[in-house]
Order: C-alpha cells, then structure tokens, then sequence
C-alpha cells in the first residue's frame, strides 16, 4: 500500500479505537491467551500477553495496527515461544467464508487485478491486456447474496453443533468475520482438550465428509428396507433420510429405488448431500489449536470493516452494522468497475474518477486495492 | 467387605484381577509373599509362569471363570499376582509389556460380556455396573447407558476413536446425538483396550519389591532368557526414515506397536516396492501377531483385496499428531515419509 493510503487507513482505524473502545474487549481466560498484530505493509508481531481491557486499548492507540489477533488456546506461559508456551486447550472455532461456498454471483461482484502492473479488469482474462501477464489477484467487494448463502452455513452449523454434540446456544458466539464471512466460536468445557486430530474428525462430521453407506443402511448386497434411516432419526440419519425421501409418503417408492439402485448409487447420493447439507466450513482453521484468530472488536484491514459479535443473525446487516470508520469526505482516486452498497448507499462504478466520498466508503475502496488517496 | 471404590467380589477380582482392590483382597484372606514361597504353592508359580509364556506367545490366557470354586478363584487372582512378581524380578520391560496387553484383551472379553448382559436379568443388572465403574474409575471415562446402548460423550469418543484407520471408527459414521455417540458394548470395550493395557503395564511398573522367595528364582531366570530371543540385533536400513526404523525397532524388540503404526510401516513399505509376503514377517514378533490376520490387512492396505483401494502412507503432519514422528535434520523440507532421502531444502 502506498504511504499516503497507508497513513488515511491507520488514522481512520486509530479513531475507530478511539470512538469504540467499548467493542474492543479482551475475551475470556484472556491473560491465558496469546496476542498478536500486524501493521499495513509489516510483518506479524505476535506471542504478546496482555494483562487487561486497559493494556489492549493502550496497544491499538499506540500501534494502530491494521489487524489484531488472540489465540484460541490458552496457555500458562502466552509469551514465551510456541514450544515452550504449555498448551492448556483451546476454544473450538469455525470460519465459514463466502469464496468457499461456490456461488454463481461471484463473478457479478470480483475484480481481477494483474499481479505484474497492477491494472485493474471487471472480468477473468487470459491474459493482462496491457502487460501480458498471465498472474492475477482476485478481490472481492460486499454482495448481500454472499453474506445471506453465509448465514445459512451458519445456521446449519449451530444447529449441529446444538442437536447432534450437545453445544448451547449460549456456549455459540456468531461474529461477522469483517469482510466476507463469519467466524464462531465454541466456549465449552468438553470440547476444549481436543487436539488436532480430534478436531479434523470433529470437522468431518461437520462437512459430512467419508459417510459409508453402510452406515445409513446400504451393504454392498442383501439389502433390505428395515435398514434404511427414518425420517426424524437424531443426527445425520435423520437429515439423510429427509434428504432421500422429502416427505413420508415418498419413503416406500424412494426405498424400492435406492435398494434396486444400489451401494455405489447410493455412495453418489452421499456425495450430493454432502454438497448440500453438509456445512462449508474452512477444515485448516477448526483443525488448528495455536491459530491466533481475529480479535472480536478488531478492524479487518482486507475491507476496513469490523469483526462484530451478531446477537441477532437473521437482521444483521454487515454493509451497515460492522461499518464503522468515520463519515468525513475524503478525495480519492477510485478505479471500480463494480457497485459497492455501504450503509445502505451505492458507491460505483468508478473508472479511475477522482470522486469525494465518505471515509469509511474510502477505506473500502483503498484496502480492496481499487482506489487511492489523491 | 468393602474395598476401594469399586467394592468388587471375588468373580469380579478373578476377571479383572489388576484392579488394586486384589491385593486388598489377598490380604485381608491372609496371604503374604513369604507364604507363597513354601513348595507347596509350586503349582501357582507354575501357573503364573505359563500366564507370562502365554501372553508372551502372543496368545490370551484364559480360564472358564464362571465354573469354578471360590479356591480356584483365589488362584486365579494369586497367579495373576504372583506373574506380576515374577515379572518385576526379571525387569524384562517388553515382556511386561506384552504381558500387560495380553490380559488387557483377556479382561476384554469379560467386560464387553458383562456389559452386554445389562438386560438379561436383575442380578445381570448388577454384573454390566461393575465395567462402567470400572471405565470410570480407571479412565475417567463415564458411560451413559440407554436402552441397549452405551453412549459416550463426542469429546470423549473422539480422543480415543482417532486412532483407529478404519472408516467405520469416523464420527460421521456413527450414531450421534446431543453430545453422545452411541456403541455397542463390543465397541465400547475395544476404543479403551490401549488404555486398559497401559494401566496394567503402570501398575506393574509402579510396583516395589526388595525380595523374592527362592522358590520363584529359578522361573526368573527362564524368563530372563526367554527375553534373548527379543533382543537380538536388528539391521535396518538406513535409507528408511526416522519414523518407520522407529516402528521396525519396535516390533523387533516384540512390543507393541500402535495399530497407526502398523498402518505407517506397510504403506511405507508397500510405496517402496516390497511385496506383502517381503513385509508380513516384520509383523511376526507383535504381542497379538496373527498370521493370517496380518496378511488379510496387508493385502487390504495394498490394494489387492477389499475395494482396490491402495492407501497411502500418512503424511508428516499426522504422524506429528499420533506421535509416531522421529524427525531428524535430514527430514529437513519434506512432508511425508516417502519424500525422505529424495528431497532436500533447497
């Protein structure tokens, strides 16, 4: 990032710490924890402890980083190096994020930047047309499409977590993660000494990743009605019988069809639902146990939005309750080829235009890479 | 008489006879060690000697407990005891080992028995409480029982069912519902066997003994040389990684290997180009070496039976996890075992 736009960015983040102080709080067990930050255009400083509400908020003033971090684990020495730091457990974290999820309207709202000159293309090329390169960034801006499909993701995950492992809704806190996607995180007891390995299986089930058919009932012969799941059947019987039947009075012909199908048939449907109901969560970051995640509270320097806690999902509206950089004008050089919708006000496109805008819609534009202070 | 936590009887003592609450028993009947020194209790040195030869052998000591006295009873916790002695004095670690395991999987077969037995009759009641205690005591392990279920929690289920390969061990193909997975009572009792083995094998361990009657001496010293044949010299190549000499080592010496250890050692092997019949002998010295089993599995790991399925050997990252990884500085850069010697950081 060029100086002049770093220096808008760490001053508007700077007095977002400033003003919102009360949304930036240390999380529980937090003198376990381990901190980290990173500056724009700097390297991650991490294995930091801090003490209290008062020494975190000493840090974002003096520092201003553009992105704060804190362990999901918890460890009796937090500062020391990661062999030495003595893991204790960890919380159990989900990030569910909208360029995972496969959809159509990607394309619609995605930028393509060349990776050599930097120009900027609404739609993927073969190649960069002024420079040839063949390398390109993709950057993504706010679509309420790619934010609703997330909250479904969401939605089914808090539903297993609460019907099938027996997670509350009040051991689940939902966060917008700050650009595209949400983050949760599990403060549960059980869950917390689960290692690595645990957690990927944990995963799996989660994804609906390697179901046998055998386990819903299909053998590779001999098969008869008796073992198939049944509609209202707890966990993932339960679900694939919904999924294969639809209602009950489809059951008798669906179960003549699967058992003539047979087992790889049956295999293929375990696959397509997989895709459907499975959740699309990120397997590395649950699988993780000395991840250091965003810190909830904390601006995302990929859109200058912040990581907020949603209390009520369905009404959550990111573009508007997580923007929350100032409003002065600022003049910039926006180089946009796509709408951006922020608190409820259309920004684009903009075809390197010099334009005065809102300094939150500002600091969009200049973490996305398409605009620049004049 | 209580005794312990458990307060088990003598049938319970006979089938599970590492619980600490034996030796509480033993004395309170009267028995000491200088009194089983005198010839007459020969025969119980002889009984726990071919206990050990047994386990040794790789086979499972076992007795019709439910046909026999109140005194034979007695001496089937006494020749349990007696091994245990008969061990520490030799300090042979991979016959304890192996020792341990063996009555792990005896004591295995009463606890998945009583535990299935919950719904026969009233007294069986009592019968199936005995091993839930027992999980509980030993492993902290509670067991909630539901119908004909056994249900554990999906933390506690997990940390245990990792270690298995095969697909059917995966959260996702079990029945799981509000925080519990549900199992048989054979699968319950198989997620806890390594667990069951490591106790036995501590408590021998965390024994002491400053002397021993002379009438055991002489069976000491035939397992003492018993233990030679485990011991000798092993070549292994040094081409192999860090981690598959290290599984090598182990089954060479007889002791056990975990079954993801197994796993590592034939994939490795069968990606380098040997044939089941070059790797099945490798196997032969594990405590629970079963020919016929070992070639079964190899040939499903290969490929050539089951699915057609060739699996691969496991990466870096989940050795590190099951804690089967030996790196040295020449596994500098690679990610998998197979990479060893043919990649280096650049």
């Amino acid at each position: 990032m060029l100086e002049k736009d770093t220096a808008i960015v760490e001053n508007a983040i700077k007095e977002y710490y400033f003003n919102h102080f009360d949304l930036v709080n240390v999380p529980p067990k937090h003198t376990q924890r381990e901190f980290g930050y990173q500056k724009i255009n700097g390297g991650m400083i991490r294995h930091i402890a801090i003490k209290d509400n008062k020494e975190l908020h000493l840090l974002l003033m003096k520092e201003a980083p553009s992105d704060v971090y804190c362990s999901n684990a918890y460890y009796s020495f937090p500062n020391l190096p990661m062999s030495e730091k003595d893991w204790k457990g960890a919380d159990l974290i989900f990030d569910i994020d909208a360029k995972d999820l496969t959809l159509s309207c990607r394309n619609d709202h995605s930028v393509f930047k060349c990776g050599s000159c930097h120009g900027i293309m609404p739609g993927k090329q073969s190649a960069c047309p002024k420079c040839g390169s063949t390398k390109f960034d993709v950057v993504s801006v706010a679509c309420k499409n790619c934010i609703s499909e997330s909250k479904k993701e969401v939605k089914k995950l808090v539903r297993i977590l609460g019907e099938d492992l027996g997670i509350k809704k009040e051991e689940t806190e939902v966060y917008f993660s700050g650009n595209e996607g949400f983050h949760i995180r599990v403060i549960n007891d059980n869950y917390e000494m689960l290692g690595s390995q645990e957690r990927a299986d944990l995963v799996d089930y989660i994804m609906f990743n390697g179901a046998m058919p055998e386990t819903f009932g299909i053998k590779k012969q001999n098969n008869s009605k008796s073992t198939l799941p049944e509609m209202g059947e707890a966990g993932w019987k339960g679900r694939v019988a919904t999924s294969l039947f639809g209602s009950k009075t489809k059951v008798p012909k669906v179960t003549r069809q699967i058992i003539s199908d047979g087992y790889l048939a049956f295999q293929v449907k375990l696959d397509e639902i997989r895709q459907t109901m499975g959740v699309k969560v990120d397997p590395k970051v649950t699988m993780d146990i000395h991840r250091i995640f965003r810190l909830e509270g904390s601006v995302n320097s990929k859109s200058g939005l912040s990581k907020i806690q949603c209390k009520n999902l369905d009404d959550f509206d990111p573009f508007l309750d997580a923007c929350l950089i100032g409003e002065e004008e600022v003049n910039i050089i926006a180089n946009c080829p796509v709408l951006i919708r922020l608190k409820n006000k259309k920004y684009g496109p903009y075809a390197n235009e010099q334009i005065s805008v809102p300094k939150y819609a500002a600091v969009y534009m200049i973490c996305k890479g398409l605009a620049s202070v004049v | 008489m209580k005794r312990g936590v458990l307060h088990p009887g003598i049938m319970d003592l006979a089938k599970y006879p590492f619980l600490a609450e034996a030796g509480e028993y033993l004395r309170d009947k009267g028995f000491n060690l200088e009194q089983l020194g005198h010839p007459d209790w020969m025969p119980l040195v002889e009984k726990a000697y071919g206990r050990i030869i047994t386990a040794s052998s790789g086979q499972v000591y076992s007795s019709d407990i439910e046909k026999l006295k109140d005194l034979d009873k007695d001496m089937e916790i006494l020749s349990f005891i007696v091994a245990v002695i008969l061990l520490k004095a030799a300090g042979i670690n991979t016959l304890t080992r192996r020792f341990s395991l063996a009555e792990a999987r005896r004591s295995e077969k009463y606890l998945e028995h009583d535990l299935g037995r919950k719904y026969v009759s009233d007294k069986a009641v009592k019968d199936s409480d005995f091993p839930l205690k027992i999980i509980q005591e030993l492993f902290s392990v509670k067991v909630v029982v539901e119908n004909d279920e056994f249900m554990l929690s999906v933390p506690n289920y997990l940390q245990r069912a990792v270690h298995f390969h095969e697909k059917e061990w995966k959260l996702v193909n079990r029945r799981v519902a509000t925080g519990f997975v549900h199992l048989t009572a054979h699968e319950t009792v198989r997620l806890i066997r390594t667990e069951l083995g490591q106790y036995i094998n501590s408590r021998i361990q965390s024994i002491t003994l400053t002397s021993i009657p002379d009438t055991f001496k002489a069976r000491v010293q035939d397992l003492v040389q018993l233990a030679t044949k485990f011991s000798d010299a092993v070549v292994i190549s040094s081409d192999y990684p860090p981690c598959v000499k290290h599984a090598i080592e182990v089954l060479e010496k007889g002791e056990n290997l975990p079954h993801s250890g197994r796993f590592l050692l034939a994939t490795y092997l069968l990606a380098r180009g040997q044939t089941t019949d070059q790797i099945a002998p490798l196997f032969k010295n594990a405590p629970d070496y079963n020919e016929r089993v070992t070639r079964y599995q190899l040939e499903h790991i290969s490929g050539s039976s089951g699915k057609g399925t060739k699996y691969q050997c496991p990466s870096c990252d989940k050795l590190r996890s099951e804690n089967l990884c030996f790196a040295i500085p020449d596994c500098d850069g690679i990610i998998n075992p197979i990479q060893f010697g043919k990649k280096r950081k650049i």
